[in-house]
């Protein structure tokens, strides 16, 4: 199926996209049809800057597995970091 | 049998005037074809959409993809074109519309036509081909597993994608529906509903749902093709557009 399913959040940090790195202005996350992953259907991710046009990206498409865990290990990071950092 | 065709990138008018990339198959042969407009999925203008049209040229029609993602992001890949493009909310029906009127009328006004044209468009281009052919004078349209022309994507997401099937009323010409068992958009259960609308508008439609099929079952380049499905799909196509637009 098509989810059509997207979340779209305002971002602040940098990427590195095919040019090099580039400042990030928002993220797309969305459970639709990968491009290249082999699976019918993947967590995407595209972290975006449009002010730089559309080649501004940076992507995933990951395992609902995959992104999971990712999730987790993020939570994780972030909860270990000593106080006064975050 | 003479069979050379060619194939190129050109620009064609789209919605608001706006000048849009299209890829153009056709015969080279001499005589008059059948002019189809090949709707792109929502991962983009991509390979597999531009193989399609080549194959409608092989089997002698002329063929036109419009770039629906050209004006978010020219010149860019067709991944990239599609996240933008999602990032700002899909394609929106006014402009579907129009691009592919755009093309439309480019097809008609080819030395080589005979003057009939239709739609095709797989997943969300399967919604945009019904919405196409209830909005502008067509010959024939296929919508392959089209989500959303009947039920609503779930609240809060920033696309613009509502239910039409309360266009039925107007659609301008016969419709094959093309439809996978297993699929959830569109489920066997809104396909049923869409059947129904258009029985009851009195328009002709014929509908084909394959068992073991889901959803995107002629996309031999992801694991939901289903070779069984799709070739028996392309053989219903052919058969639907040779009545009505070939010759």
């Amino acid at each position: 199926m098509c989810t059509y399913l997207t979340e779209k959040l305002a971002v602040e940090g940098s990427g590195k996209g095919a040019a090099g790195w580039f400042g990030l202005t928002e993220a797309t996350v969305y459970f639709d049809h990968p491009q290249h992953a082999r699976a019918e259907h993947t967590l995407n991710i595209d972290f975006l800057n449009p002010g730089q046009g559309a080649s501004a990206r940076v992507a995933v498409e990951l395992t609902a597995g995959s992104a999971r865990a990712l999730a987790a290990a993020i939570e994780s990071a972030l909860s270990s970091v000593p106080p006064g950092l975050v | 049998m003479y069979d050379v065709m060619m194939a190129e990138t050109i620009s064609i008018t789209g919605h608001g005037g706006d000048q849009i990339e299209a890829y153009l198959a056709r015969p080279l042969g001499p005589g008059r074809y059948g002019g189809v407009v090949v709707i792109h999925h929502m991962p983009g203008y991509d390979e597999g959409t531009k193989e399609i049209t080549r194959k409608f040229a092989a089997h002698g029609y002329l063929a036109l993809c419009p770039n629906l993602h050209y004006r978010e992001a020219p010149g860019a890949s067709p991944d990239d074109a599609a996240a933008a493009s999602r990032a700002q909310g899909g394609v929106p029906d006014d402009r579907l519309v129009g691009d592919v009127a755009g093309a439309v009328a480019f097809l008609r006004a080819m030395p080589a036509s005979n003057g009939k044209a239709g739609t095709i468009g797989y997943c969300s281009g399967g919604r945009q081909s019904f919405l196409a052919a209830c909005s502008l004078p067509l010959d024939a349209a296929v919508d392959c597993y089209g989500a959303f022309v009947v039920g609503s994507p779930p609240e809060g997401m920033p696309l613009k994608v509502g239910p039409i099937v309360h266009l039925a009323k107007d659609l301008s010409c016969p419709l094959l529906g093309l439809f996978g068992d297993d699929d959830s958009y569109p489920s066997p259960d809104q396909v049923a509903e869409l059947d129904k609308a258009l029985t009851e508008a009195g328009k002709p439609h014929e509908f084909h749902s394959y068992e073991g099929a889901g959803h995107a079952f002629f996309n031999v380049n992801r694991p939901s093709y289903r070779p069984e499905a799709a070739m028996d799909g392309w053989q219903k196509i052919w058969d639907f557009y040779g009545r009505y637009l070939a010759g």
